[in-house]
């Protein structure tokens, strides 16, 4: 069924009750010829641009668990592509200028807001930095501008500008472009979508093992039997390695926890994202009122989905003092995703060393902002069997040649 | 794990340690070509379960010491003994 004005009204007469599942639960084929491990954004929209730009006809998402199970419903949503060297800028702005038609493509409302993003500056090393990457992003055609505390104050009135504050603000930067989209919205349309498109999402359906013959993949075996496939995608965000592994090679990567939470529901009160990263905190105000607040990553790795409280105990800090009107406010709940990341916080797309098995990994802690751009581009890198332009600089050979994407500075959460 | 077990000052909160990675033998750098160094320097084998790992007291006894920790739980299978001090 076609989303529209008409469809709402049909069936908010009918009570809601003829709404149409937004995707098949088909059983696996014996075989395909493109399977997706992971069914998060980045695998749903790659399976969405193989079936409507690249033609393929037999494409298969396989999930362990469930569509927005994963990390895609643990992020704090925020979409912005004000990065510095201009391999990472070129990548995430095209993602940006995907975002701003999505809704329309899909025909499903992600409700993305481009409600400003600010990176907060604390120190005159922050200011100079900022100054940079505000440079750096004007050559490269993406909106960026630099507030200065007055402007700041206006713009967001709840920030502490006073000298005193514990992490005295000295201006930011602001991509009025960037913002928040909805994170469940994204990859159920994109579901919706690739389904549409004649695309299999085998959820519930875990990879376990990747066999390969003379160097070659040829499909995968899962909980749900083996399938074939000529070509094989690993799009599994804090799980890469361990499918690596199974591939028979190892990855420059490294699974941290990252941790989010949320306060309670308030009238609306912040219309924008503010991120620091000085201080590990970044916040926007959801739709429904609550504060979506992120951190740090937790120093060690791992896989379980939680971290320290240490973590939130210094991002709740670090957060009042930004914002001491927040200091009553009442946090509901807290979790961890699990994040792959890259020694030079820049993503791994293209080629593997087994023939026939793609990744696209290591997203660390900013992946939801490239999830179409993402998916597009790789999408034709696996259709081609040869890097899309936009994803050269990030093919695995960088960690052999040293030609690193170095993305500290802009990643927004160190580490 | 709130709490990382010191071999020489005992059982400290997690915010006095920093983390130092899986432990990685370090090759022999003179004949080592490219791909053996970048391979070193970046290349994990980032398992899911027990693994050996470096951390630093850094906010206390400032030593290193290995423990074992199982990345799936969190959960330290070893407390490091004070021989281990590298």
């Amino acid at each position: 069924m076609r989303h529209s004005f008409f469809s709402l009204i049909r069936n908010a007469l009918g009570h809601h009750r003829e709404w149409p599942p937004l995707w098949r639960d088909p059983d696996p084929k014996a075989a395909y010829d493109v399977i997706i491990i992971g069914g998060g954004g980045h695998g749903l929209a790659t399976a969405y641009y193989l079936a409507k730009e690249q033609g393929l006809g037999r494409i298969a998402v396989v999930e362990k668990g469930w569509i927005g199970g994963g990390n895609s419903a643990r992020n704090t949503t925020i979409v912005r592509s004000n990065y510095l060297w201009d391999a990472s800028a070129h990548l995430y702005e095209h993602s940006l200028r995907i975002w701003e038609g999505l809704s329309r493509e899909l025909n499903f409302n992600v409700m993305f807001s481009q409600r400003g993003v600010l990176n907060l500056a604390h120190s005159l090393h922050d200011v100079r930095d900022a100054h940079r990457r505000i440079r750096a992003n004007d050559l490269n055609g993406i909106d960026a501008e630099w507030l200065d505390p007055t402007k700041l104050a206006s713009y967001c009135p709840l920030l502490d500008i006073s000298p005193e504050a514990r992490y005295p603000i000295l201006g930011a930067t602001l991509q009025r472009r960037g913002g928040t989209a909805r994170h469940d919205a994204v990859v159920w349309g994109f579901a919706r979508a690739a389904d549409r498109l004649g695309v299999d999402i085998l959820q519930h359906c875990e990879v376990t093992g990747i066999p390969r013959e003379g160097g070659k993949v040829t499909g995968v075996e899962t909980t749900r039997g083996v399938i074939k496939a000529p070509k094989v995608a690993i799009v599994a965000a804090g799980h890469a390695g361990t499918l690596a592994a199974m591939a028979g090679f190892r990855l420059p990567l490294v699974s941290h926890p990252l941790q989010a939470l949320v306060s309670e529901p308030m009238k609306p009160l912040l219309d924008c994202v503010v991120m620091s990263n000085a201080v590990h905190v970044y916040v926007s105000q959801s739709d429904k009122g609550e504060l979506v607040i992120g951190a740090g990553i937790d120093p060690y790795a791992g896989y379980a989905q939680k971290g320290s409280f240490s973590i939130i105990t210094e991002q709740m800090g670090a957060l009042v003092s930004l914002f001491p009107r927040f200091s009553r406010l009442r946090m509901m709940r807290s979790w961890g995703g699990i994040v792959d990341t890259a020694p030079d916080a820049s993503p791994i797309i293209g080629k593997s060393p087994v023939e026939g098995l793609y990744l696209n990994c290591g997203w660390g802690t900013g992946g939801f902002k490239a999830t179409p751009g993402s998916g597009q581009v790789f999408a034709q890198t696996i259709a081609r069997d040869a890097p899309h332009p936009l994803v050269v600089p990030f093919t695995l050979d960088r960690f052999t040649t040293g030609a690193l994407v170095d993305e500290h500075g802009a990643a927004g959460v160190a580490h | 794990m709130e709490r990382i077990p010191c071999p020489h000052c005992g059982p400290r909160p997690l915010a006095e340690f920093s983390y130092g990675g899986e432990v990685v033998p370090r090759p022999d750098p003179e004949p080592a070509d490219d791909a053996t160094w970048g391979a070193y320097l970046y290349v994990r084998s980032n398992p899911k379960g027990p693994q050996s790992e470096r951390w630093v007291h850094i906010h206390g006894c400032r030593r290193w010491f290995t423990l074992t920790r199982d990345t799936a739980t969190h959960r330290i299978l070893d407390t490091p003994l004070r021989k281990e001090e590298a």
